[in-house]
């Protein structure tokens, strides 16, 4: 087990690289020059515009640019973006509010698919399982932005049941329909997940052993079926946490979260690009790290895979 | 040798003497499947043996009807509907449903009908290329990784990481917003380039375990190449996990396509296309919603058709799963 974790450790590093490279690449190697589009259509003047060159470092080499940049991640000392704020700030106002948002969800499709996807499964082909299975189709089908404006159409503005949007102070009540919204898709396939897994795991053989035994029906389910079927579940939901922050863009932006994704987005239509790579760079170390500790607990979960 | 005596000589279906347990006859035991193969006989394909399961499948025949469906209308929408979709009159601003307008008229005074209908092409293209280039370009990668192993797994691999690490819409929605050129091409070209790592370790998964067979060994015992026998033995072998992951990844990229236009940087609006449709009807959802589901509908179909045909195909090649 020591050896598979540090060997999975080591792994993170180059990934890590690799992945910044690319995103930094990709936004600062494209044509155009967001410098001289500054000035809008009047331009700025020359000296302005190397002074400003020189304080991003737009006038060093690429890789020496990347390399400060890597410098600036580590020493969490981003910079300052076009309207002067640190970019640090901008970073720890943006990210507890996403967080917040991701965890609510993965709450809610973590009990509601854990649940109905139980009972889907052991009652595989009966009633309840058809309509959990076409209802979770649906969910999958219907895409999130869809699923977003219509219930704050129906519930936020004709029932007045939620707060339409969430603005400056958000608080767990103004939250939990955007977390509803943002948990919709992965809450089916977390269903789906635990529903063919228990299935499968009805009729193992350790699960005929146990009944043969003489327990009863709640500990076999409990103890047997349900443990050994939550570990592909588990590693979903650990990867999920970092697909949530990254896919609340929509969901933030419907409902008027200034989150992540609100920030994110202003920052895009602004073409800050110092902005855009920090947030992505944090969003991807946030999203390495749960994939990371999905495969270590995968690893402590089930031991055929440490052993392989 | 008649059939219910065993090598003994003995009856089996009476205990012998010191035997004090009854054994039942091989017919009435779950071996009398196995003796029942005909041995000589050709046996059924993987892909024979699924096709004969999918036939008798509700499911199956739903999401295919669903599929040529929506595939028709993007080929040729003009079957469908003689009214063009950029055929707009202001006039008729969100009027409701007339005569050989069905679905009544949008904020603009298109026909909403026309505009469904000519959707339909946008996701299609998008959804079909995507697939296409992460199929090409994972497929390649994870089978070069899984069947050489050593080296070009490790490097390959970590690639195959890097390109993972970055979530998929996150990654579009930053460079589609650098994109000064906006096409069906562009979109698929950057939805496929952060969508490949998963074909990629699906097929080096697969590659690992069948370049493992007998079949492989005696090819290799009669000569073959390297390179040959990955094209002609390992990678047909292959096929199975790919186009069930393939069938399913066409529909998230149809979602992801109308995601980047719902926010305004997928298609251009000189593309007529159900996100940027979406997108248009949310601003006259208070006084018009019902625009809403004609486009929402359709993107909801597709996906619906794409997904259930992936969990069709998936249940007809996996056996295991079949039997229950």
């Amino acid at each position: 087990m020591r050896w598979y974790i540090g060997r999975r450790l080591l792994q993170v590093i180059p990934v890590f690289l690799g992945a910044t490279l690319l995103l930094y690449a990709l936004v600062f190697l494209r044509p155009g020059d967001p410098v001289a589009a500054l000035g809008g259509e009047r331009g700025l003047p020359e000296a302005v515009q190397e002074q400003i060159r020189e304080r991003y470092n737009l006038d060093k080499p690429f890789l020496v640019q990347y390399l400060l940049f890597l410098k600036g991640v580590f020493t969490l000392d981003f910079g300052v973006d076009f309207r002067g704020r640190e970019i640090v700030d901008v970073i720890a106002g943006a990210f507890p509010v996403t967080i917040q948002l991701a965890v609510m969800a993965l709450i809610i499709e973590a009990v509601f698919g854990i649940g109905l996807g139980l009972v889907a499964g052991l009652r595989k082909g009966g009633i309840f399982d058809g309509s959990v299975l076409v209802i979770s189709l649906l969910v999958i089908a219907v895409p999130t932005f869809v699923i977003g404006f219509v219930l704050q159409f129906l519930l936020g503005v004709k029932a007045g049941l939620f707060p339409v949007t969430v603005g400056r102070d958000p608080n767990f009540e103004s939250l939990l329909l955007p977390a509803i919204v943002l948990a919709a898709a992965s809450f089916a396939y977390v269903l789906r997940l635990t529903r063919t897994s228990v299935a499968e795991n009805l009729s193992a053989d350790y699960v005929r052993t146990a009944r043969a035994r003489g327990l009863t029906r709640s500990r076999v389910t409990g103890r047997h079926v349900l443990r050994n079927s939550l570990i592909p579940v588990v590693t979903f939901l650990g990867g999920d946490l970092g697909g949530l922050m990254a896919g609340a863009i929509v969901t933030e932006g419907i409902f008027n979260i200034n989150g992540v994704g609100g920030t994110l987005y202003q920052a895009i239509t602004r073409g800050e690009n110092v902005t855009v790579v920090s947030l992505t760079t944090v969003l991807v170390i946030v999203y390495i790290l749960a994939n990371l500790l999905v495969d270590l607990l995968y690893a402590a979960l089930d031991p055929r895979i440490r052993y392989a | 040798m008649p059939e219910n005596i065993d090598v003994t000589g003995a009856r089996r279906d009476q205990p012998r003497r010191g035997q004090e347990h009854f054994v039942a006859p091989v017919d009435e035991g779950g071996l009398g499947a196995v003796d029942a193969v005909s041995t000589t006989q050709a046996p059924k394909s993987l892909w024979g043996d699924a096709w004969a399961h999918m036939r008798g499948n509700v499911l199956f025949w739903v999401a295919g009807a669903v599929i040529a469906l929506v595939v028709v209308v993007a080929v040729a929408p003009g079957l469908f509907t003689s009214i063009g979709p950029r055929a707009c009159d202001l006039s008729q601003s969100l009027s409701g449903p007339a005569a050989g307008h069905p679905f009544g008229f949008d904020f603009q005074g298109c026909d909403i009908y026309s505009r469904t209908v000519y959707g339909a092409r946008a996701s299609v293209v998008v959804g079909v290329l995507a697939t296409a280039m992460v199929v090409v370009i994972g497929t390649i990668v994870g089978a070069i990784a899984g069947y050489f192993g050593g080296w070009f797994d490790t490097l390959l691999s970590r690639l195959t990481d890097i390109f993972f690490a970055v979530p998929l819409v996150l990654a579009a929605i930053v460079i589609m917003s650098l994109m000064s050129t906006r096409t069906s091409f562009t979109v698929a070209l950057v939805l496929s380039l952060f969508g490949w790592p998963q074909i990629a370790r699906i097929t080096r998964g697969t590659v690992m375990s069948v370049k493992n067979n007998e079949f492989v060994t005696a090819a290799r015992s009669l000569g073959m190449g390297r390179v040959g026998i990955l094209l002609r033995h390992v990678l047909p072998n292959s096929t199975a996990p790919i186009i069930v992951y393939a069938t399913v990844a066409l529909g998230t990229f149809i979602v992801a396509e109308a995601t980047l236009s719902y926010l305004g940087i997928g298609l251009p609006p000189s593309i007529v296309s159900w996100g940027g449709d979406i997108s248009k009807a949310q601003n006259s959802i208070r006084v018009a919603p019902e625009i809403l589901f004609y486009p929402a509908g359709g993107l909801a179909l597709t996906v619906l058709g794409f997904i259930m045909m992936g969990d069709v195909v998936r249940d007809a090649l996996d056996p295991k799963a079949r039997k229950r």
